[in-house]
């Protein structure tokens, strides 16, 4: 590594807070929530401090208003941050639209948290899930130095190609669990992240914009081609600032779908998120036991890495796809997605998806094992024995 | 057209247009031209944040916009906290805001946008003091979406949700007092006005312009296509609104009330004449007059309290 990194132990939303510092964010408009409270606690914490300069912090009324005041701050020309879980990002989709139709490079920290009711205020990835189709990339993140580094790329990569972006934490596992992050000093991070430069801004009085007009039946269509364009462009700037991360870092984040032991597996794991920590480890366990197993981590859910869950299907004879999150009516949402990815393709593995750990239910290297027994014995008879496996369900 | 500076000496308004021809309000609108004298007193350093509207259409489909000033089209219970992030990035980027050369960012919604879906962005954007100004064009019904009562709609209004008909199904509720909500955050300047008075409503923009804070109008604006009136007595109308004391206009400045119309040395005109001219309120019965009429002189009476105790 060519420099010095900073070790801070931090929570997940502590590492949150100091990466919308060291982004430079110019407005952070927030609602709380537990347990996203402490992310915006630390960044008044920070201003309060006098830690950061030209800061707007504006203290909304609600989470809607939130996401409504950093869209009118980024249209304005700010780099704009906001965080929020669960209950209060269900209440900002309309506004969510809104980023991504206007094309404005907001980031936001989402702590997935379970949606009520039954009240819950632990680990649940659906409420992230359920904005899949509001125009917004999604990095999840695996663990607090990812929370910090997510950041960063977040707004490189939605500031490259006009979309806005969520960087998805645990609740609990990942918010409030302290872990020591190496953290990059400012002014390396200001040579990845330079001020924002918007293309257009609503301080140009010469020539003034109207954004977000009426766009009839002959316009409406382009608009959303291309907000799909940004979106397909994106993999590919994912994909270079990953790259430069790694090289001025040391972390490198080039893949969209982080491999761990795939080379020569005969199944994989595949999950997103806090989760696939636990996944590694039982992957080390397995293999010591024998096992030719591997972990696929699906960083970027948002563009969706088509590509690269082709080459990994191509080579593996089974994907175990563990959802922490669940689509009523039909089935976990990562294994709804690689499945329709596969089925025009030549790679068909057995795929089974196993719903685990919702609302923060505990999930261990030991339950890993029992799915991988699972998944062998599946892949030797060469049929599924259920596609969608509750796997703590009391029976 | 180029005015000779003589004439422009003697005008009392502005006379550069940053709304331009073109745009798509119908005929008799109040709230286009509320939204060209806005442009006349502000001039094209304004930021405009519009909800779900009227004012959506009339400034223009894409690529279109009749407004000569940076317009955001804004979500439709949003002006408030949209023109309080727009506040917040100009403040972070260094930029003068508000004050008689620094930019105005202007929130401008409809009753319905203000009133009901926006009231809670709105009260937000009120108590945490941003400097800007929001403008609730007051037409008094969801005239946007085809004439449906809102909060702002008075009582005895026919729209298409309280028709009349056989049952008798008029607006059975008084005008919500949304100035009163508003003067109730406590903030600097808050003011009533009229597309009739045009000085007036410019006089209070400009106001509005040089104190710090959040300023708040309220803008009687005249809808013929909703309140089922002839095109060309929209001024008139809103001139009725003012003279029987349906409508007055008012200051609230740092705590202190002033009338500025009607009178109130004589009586207001009866609220027939405001009411005569609209097909809206043609199914109301006699007694129906009767209970609007109250309700005004009750506003009117505790408003001149208001002015005589905190003038």
């Amino acid at each position: 590594m060519k420099y010095k990194p900073i070790r801070k132990v931090v929570s997940g939303n502590y590492a949150a807070a100091y990466a919308a510092k060291h982004a430079r964010v110019e407005v952070v408009a927030a609602y709380p929530i537990t347990p996203q409270t402490s992310i915006i606690e630390k960044i008044a914490e920070f201003i309060s401090n006098g830690e950061v300069e030209n800061l707007q912090y504006v203290p909304v009324e609600s989470e809607h208003s939130a996401m409504a005041a950093c869209i009118g701050a980024s249209a304005a020309g700010a780099r704009a941050f906001t965080a929020t879980s669960a209950q209060g990002l269900a209440l900002m989709h309309e506004m969510l639209h809104w980023a991504s139709g206007a094309r404005l490079p907001i980031v936001m920290v989402d702590v997935n948290r379970a949606m009520a009711p039954p009240w819950s205020v632990w680990d649940d990835q659906t409420d992230s899930l359920a904005q899949r189709d509001t125009g917004w990339m999604q990095f999840y993140a695996e663990n607090n130095q990812e929370v910090y580094d997510g950041v960063l790329m977040a707004f490189k990569v939605a500031e490259t190609v006009n979309l806005p972006a969520m960087v998805v934490e645990s609740a609990f596992i990942l918010s409030h669990t302290y872990d020591i992050v190496e953290m990059i000093p400012q002014e390396l991070v200001d040579e990845f992240l330079p001020p924002r430069k918007p293309l257009y801004t609503l301080t140009d009085f010469d020539n003034p914009i109207a954004v977000g007009s009426l766009g009839g039946p002959n316009d409406y269509y382009e608009f959303r081609y291309k907000i799909e364009k940004a979106m397909d462009d994106a993999r590919k700037v994912i994909k270079e600032v990953g790259k430069e991360f790694g090289e001025m870092f040391g972390r490198d984040y080039r893949q969209m779908i982080e491999l761990y032991r795939t080379d020569d597996a005969d199944f994989v794991f595949m999950g997103m998120g806090s989760l696939m920590g636990t996944v590694k480890q039982a992957v080390d366990v397995l293999r010591e036991e024998g096992y030719k197993v591997g972990a696929a981590k699906v960083r970027w859910f948002r563009p969706f890495p088509k590509d690269e869950l082709y080459e990994l299907a191509k080579n593996v004879e089974g994907i175990a796809v563990l959802d922490r999150n669940f689509s009523f009516g039909q089935e976990g949402i990562l294994f709804n997605e690689a499945k329709g990815v596969l089925y025009n393709t030549n790679a068909h593995p057995i795929i089974k998806n196993y719903i685990v750990g919702l609302g923060g239910r505990d999930f261990t290297v030991n339950d890993v094992k029992k799915i991988a027994e699972n998944m062998k014995a599946i892949i030797e008879k060469g049929e599924l024995d259920v596609e969608v496996d509750w796997y703590h369900l009391k029976r | 057209m180029e005015i000779p500076e003589n004439v422009k000496k003697r005008l009392s308004i502005p006379a550069e247009e940053h709304f331009y021809a073109g745009h798509t309000a119908c005929q008799g609108c109040g709230a286009s031209l509320g939204l060209r004298y806005v442009l006349k007193a502000y001039g094209k350093k304004t930021i405009f944040a519009i909800p779900a509207c009227c004012s959506t259409i009339i400034a223009g489909p894409w690529p279109y916009s009749a407004l000569n000033a940076n317009l955001f089209h804004t979500a439709f219970e949003t002006t408030g906290a949209v023109i309080g992030g727009i506040e917040a990035a100009l403040k972070a980027k260094g930029y003068k805001v508000k004050g008689e050369d620094g930019i105005m960012v202007v929130g401008w919604a409809g009753d319905g946008g203000t009133a009901d879906i926006g009231l809670q962005a709105l009260s937000g954007f009120l108590e945490r003091g941003h400097d800007a100004v929001y403008i609730m064009y007051d037409n008094e019904a969801y005239m946007n979406t085809g004439i449906q009562r809102s909060s702002s709609t008075p009582y005895g209004a026919w729209t298409t949700n309280t028709p009349g008909g056989k049952m008798h199904f008029l607006e059975k509720r008084n005008k919500k007092k949304v100035i009163d909500i508003v003067i109730a955050h406590d903030i600097p300047y808050a003011a009533t006005a009229s597309v009739a008075y045009p000085e007036d409503f410019i006089r209070k923009l400009k106001k509005a312009q040089k104190i710090p804070g959040p300023s708040f109008i309220q803008l009687f604006a005249p809808c013929p296509t909703g309140w089922r009136s002839p095109t060309d007595k929209s001024i008139e109308l809103a001139r009725l609104a003012v003279q029987t004391a349906y409508f007055p206009l008012f200051e609230y400045e740092n705590g202190k009330y002033k009338i500025n119309m009607p009178s109130t040395k004589k009586e207001p005109k009866p609220i027939e004449e405001f009411l005569k001219l609209q097909g809206r309120f043609k199914y109301m019965t006699k007694e129906d007059v009767e209970i609007l009429q109250q309700w005004v002189i009750h506003e009117w009476e505790k408003l001149k309290k208001l002015a005589e105790v905190f003038g």
